[in-house]
């Protein structure tokens, strides 16, 4: 009997804790998973709300957002994306800024195939694949194409160019040896500032578009107290620390 | 109506749809026979084995097929050895996964229609001195002909429909592997809405008329 008042009791003051603190979702853009999760755990410990990430390609978030996703925040892969959702009224106008800037890497599972400072293994023929998101939806992508654009080589490499329909994919087909290189996210293939596996050449800034991914602060979270909290501390020195971490510039 | 590309996307699935098809109907009627009519205590063992496709998410078959396929992998390393490379990211690649993944749609109908010949006829035929092959051809073969109507429209119109496990080993090449459902996920990706609706609207109408075709030309075939 002592045991079942104590449980109830339990419960209640859990309620009572859960009620003061606010949950705040968060749709986030498949590139930016894992300096997410460290964020969220450390803003979790900072400010005692809960938050529950989602992760996904922008597109599919900015469909269904569109269509009632309970998503308090976005935080896209692009800029365009969340400027569309803000002429469209989907979004808090003011709230849109830019939470890192992406860079792209062209990375093989193999040591040693890519040189850390020159891309001459695209102008060797010495692969059968290379693998890409898809120029078309991803960012990444077509930062990749834009690349291979300025350095003269996009029509020599065309019949070998495999795309997947994300940056998560265009990593995992490059990850499987199915292709030997890719151009995928350095947040991929980097942690505390050094390749975890294989080789890789980190494309300069000056071959492509800057990777701008904006965030904002969705209708259904204007009143979220949490909500507003992680918008503000994700422009933090510490969270900026994390973000640059996996190779993100701000 | 459509572009180019979608053209070049409805020409690839079709060309697709119906070498899987012709192959599907070669490999499962063995299958199929053999397991009408074993009597081995591993016929259940077998029968999930092909049943499997129908329940697995497609990502699961795909992320398999592409690491199976895979330089490391199992498959890849035969086909490298034979020198015609890896798989992924080709047609013929693409003809293997979907093989794999429509095979049940085949197999049931034709194991079905195989079942309810009974054994009856198949026994006269045999006192009248047909031989196996005669008796399979001339008895078998006919009398289960709804039945391999059936797993050949289902195998088609279920390769055409396929989507995740091409999106998995395909690569998404124009020509090679972007079809029409790969296709309409790239237009609604995009935001092109209007792109996506021309095309998602014919798959509908073709994926029913495919159904209804079906059910008038062959009533009261059993239901999957």
């Amino acid at each position: 009997m002592k045991q079942i008042v104590r449980f109830i009791t339990g419960c209640l003051l859990l309620g009572v804790t859960v009620a003061r603190a606010d949950t705040v979702m968060v749709a986030t853009a498949a590139n930016f998973t894992a300096p997410m999760k460290a964020i969220a755990a450390a803003f979790e410990k900072h400010s005692g709300h809960s938050v529950m990430l989602t992760f996904g390609s922008s597109g599919k978030f900015f469909a269904q957002i569109q269509n009632g996703a309970p998503f308090d925040l976005f935080l896209s892969a692009d800029a365009v994306k969340p400027r569309k959702l803000e002429e469209l009224g989907w979004s808090v106008p003011g709230s849109r800024f830019t939470y890192a800037q992406g860079s792209l890497v062209l990375w093989s599972a193999q040591e040693g195939l890519v040189a850390a400072d020159s891309p001459d293994i695209l102008r060797s023929g010495r692969f059968r694949h290379l693998s890409l998101a898809n120029p078309k939806l991803a960012p990444y992508g077509a930062a990749a194409v834009e690349t291979m654009t300025r350095l003269g080589v996009y029509d020599r490499l065309s019949a070998a160019l495999v795309q997947g329909e994300n940056i998560a994919q265009a990593y995992q087909y490059v990850f499987s040896g199915n292709a030997e290189l890719g151009f995928v996210a350095l947040s991929q293939v980097m942690q505390d500032g050094t390749l975890k596996a294989g080789s890789g050449w980190v494309v300069p800034a000056d071959l492509h578009t800057p990777i701008r991914q904006d965030a904002v602060l969705l209708k259904r979270g204007k009143d979220n107290a949490a909500a507003i909290a992680l918008l503000d501390y994700l422009r933090s020195d510490t969270a900026a620390a994390v973000i640059r971490s996996y190779g993100y510039k701000l | 109506m459509f572009s180019d590309g979608n053209w070049a996307a409805i020409i690839l699935t079709v060309k697709l749809a119906s070498i899987v098809t012709l192959l599907l109907l070669i490999i499962s009627t063995p299958i199929a026979w053999w397991l009408a009519h074993t009597r081995c205590r591993l016929k259940p063992f077998f029968e999930a084995l092909v049943a499997l496709p129908i329940v697995l998410p497609p990502s699961v078959l795909g992320f398999y097929l592409l690491l199976v396929m895979g330089p490391q992998g199992f498959v890849g390393q035969i086909t490298q050895a034979l020198g015609i490379g890896t798989l992924p990211f080709t047609f013929a690649g693409l003809v293997v996964a979907s093989v794999f993944y429509s095979l049940p749609f085949v197999v049931q109908p034709i194991q079905q229609a195989f079942e309810n010949i009974g054994d009856n006829y198949l026994e006269a035929a045999a006192t009248l001195r047909a031989s196996p092959s005669d008796r399979f051809f001339s008895v078998a073969l006919p009398l289960a002909l709804p039945g391999f109507l059936t797993g050949s429209v289902l195998g088609f119109a279920h390769t055409v429909g396929e989507f995740g496990v091409v999106l998995m080993v395909g690569g998404n090449i124009p020509g090679v592997s972007r079809v029409v459902s790969v296709q309409i996920y790239d237009y609604v990706e995009a935001l092109e809405y209007g792109q996506a609706h021309s095309l998602a609207i014919t798959m509908l109408v073709f994926s029913f008329l495919t159904l209804l075709l079906l059910y008038t030309v062959n009533p009261n075939r059993r239901k999957l």
